[in-house]
């Protein structure tokens, strides 16, 4: 049980790495990875609303939308879904807003107008629909499997997906911080070069495909 | 709101968005399902045209909403709008193109986070009169599929030598499985970027 906790998690960081496999959250990738310590905090801010986005929306997900469409009032809400996701989502972000203006005023400052474009970033949305793909929702007429299993499965994917997208991104930061003294030619300076210097990347993380087995 | 002679024409919003303001290759907006569908030609221009719908029909209704817009609430009003209809696209795909909608998955709802929609309701929509801000997201919404066709051109080509399921090359050519990939999707638009950027200096060297 713990071992496949562990795969998911590393699953989620290494293989499918939400940046560098599903290309998801690629507008703070490229706009915020100049620093390695500004993208640790955005890093780490993301990594924040997605653990609780995630567990948020499985727990809309499952505990109410999915119970009132078997229960015998069978309202099926799902159309609902990607409102509320965004939703809540949204409201995270507001939370994490208000806790940095509050205690981390200098980190405050430098995130600027990447802060509350967290709602719009695509990786946690992203996380928050990939829950259901990967089959971490409650199905109908499936026996024997516990809740609480299931909800573990979807919190730690959440993680990990965060903790993927910090590495993506301080590994990014790390090499711009170099690249910025290279002689790049002159039309691919910019976003043209960070794009193949992700491509370079990606196909490192592809060395990581086995492991998940 | 801003009085007529300073605003653009709505002709000149249009092509604007085709090629001078491409939203992917000059503005380098909404890049994530650009990189995500692009591995065929089909799954490019569903999703372009699913987006460029989206982006009709959320700047017709925030144009029209535009003067009950708080600004602190904006992006909120934003997005929900963006939510309806992207929920009215998923429902269209999953009935009457299944398979479409297999192959693109939750790509399809990542469209509410595609910030060129988001970006286009907030600098043109929610400040210009209906029929400008209609033809802004005609025209916004063609350069995005039209830079999606260019990538998934080069893409789907070099990955499995056909265009549109067309056989393109020639016989026994080696197709490069990893432009079908994650690496192939960064690097072909890395290159297409730098190509655009090159074309657009040529072009301006000309002039003067």
């Amino acid at each position: 049980m713990t071992v496949e906790l562990l795969l998911i998690l590393l699953t989620a960081v290494l293989i499918n790495n939400p940046v560098l496999y599903y290309f998801l959250g690629l507008c703070p990738y490229l706009g915020v990875s100049n620093k390695v310590d500004m993208a640790f905090g955005m890093g780490m801010a993301v990594t924040f609303v997605m653990t609780v986005a995630a567990s948020m929306t499985w727990a809309i997900n499952n505990l109410v939308i999915f119970y009132l469409s078997t229960s015998s009032i069978a309202i099926d809400l799902g159309f609902l879904r990607y409102i509320i996701f965004i939703f809540v989502i949204a409201g995270t972000v507001q939370l994490v807003e208000m806790f940095l203006r509050k205690f981390f005023p200098h980190l405050y400052d430098r995130f600027g107008i990447f802060l509350p474009l967290i709602t719009t970033n695509c990786a946690i949305l992203g996380c928050c629909l990939w829950i259901d793909v990967k089959g971490f929702n409650l199905v109908a007429g499936e026996q024997g499997v516990a809740v609480s299993w299931k909800f573990a499965q979807a919190l730690l994917f959440g993680i990990g997906n965060g903790l993927g997208f910090t590495l993506a991104i301080c590994l990014m930061a790390g090499i711009r911080e170099r690249l910025r003294f290279s002689d790049v030619p002159r039309d691919f300076r910019g976003v043209a070069i960070t794009l193949i210097v992700a491509a370079i990347l990606a196909m490192a993380f592809m060395g990581f495909s086995g492991i998940g087995g | 709101m801003a009085d007529k002679s300073s605003e653009p024409s709505s002709l000149v919003r249009f092509i604007n968005g085709i090629l001078p303001e491409n939203p992917v290759l000059r503005l380098v907006l909404g890049i994530c399902p650009t990189l995500a569908v692009t591995a065929s030609m089909e799954g490019a221009i569903t999703m372009g045209l699913a987006a460029t719908f989206v982006l009709f029909c959320s700047n017709f209704f925030v144009s029209l909403l535009k003067r009950f817009l708080q600004p602190h609430l904006r992006i909120l009003v934003f997005t929900i709008i963006i939510a309806t209809f992207v929920t009215i696209v998923d429902m269209f795909l999953k009935a009457f193109m299944y398979d479409m909608s297999r192959t693109l998955g939750p790509y399809i709802p990542l469209i509410i986070v595609n910030c060129i929609i988001i970006a286009r309701a907030e600098a043109c929509a929610s400040k210009s009169r209906l029929l400008p801000s209609l033809a802004d997201a005609l025209g916004m919404g063609l350069g995005f599929t039209l830079a999606l066709c260019i990538l998934a051109s080069v893409r789907e080509i070099l990955a499995d030598g056909t265009w549109l399921n067309i056989p393109v090359m020639w016989e026994g050519f080696t197709t490069w499985t990893i432009m079908k990939l994650a690496p192939g999707a960064f690097l072909a638009f890395g290159l297409v970027v730098g190509a655009n950027n090159f074309i657009r200096r040529k072009l301006e060297e000309r002039k003067s």
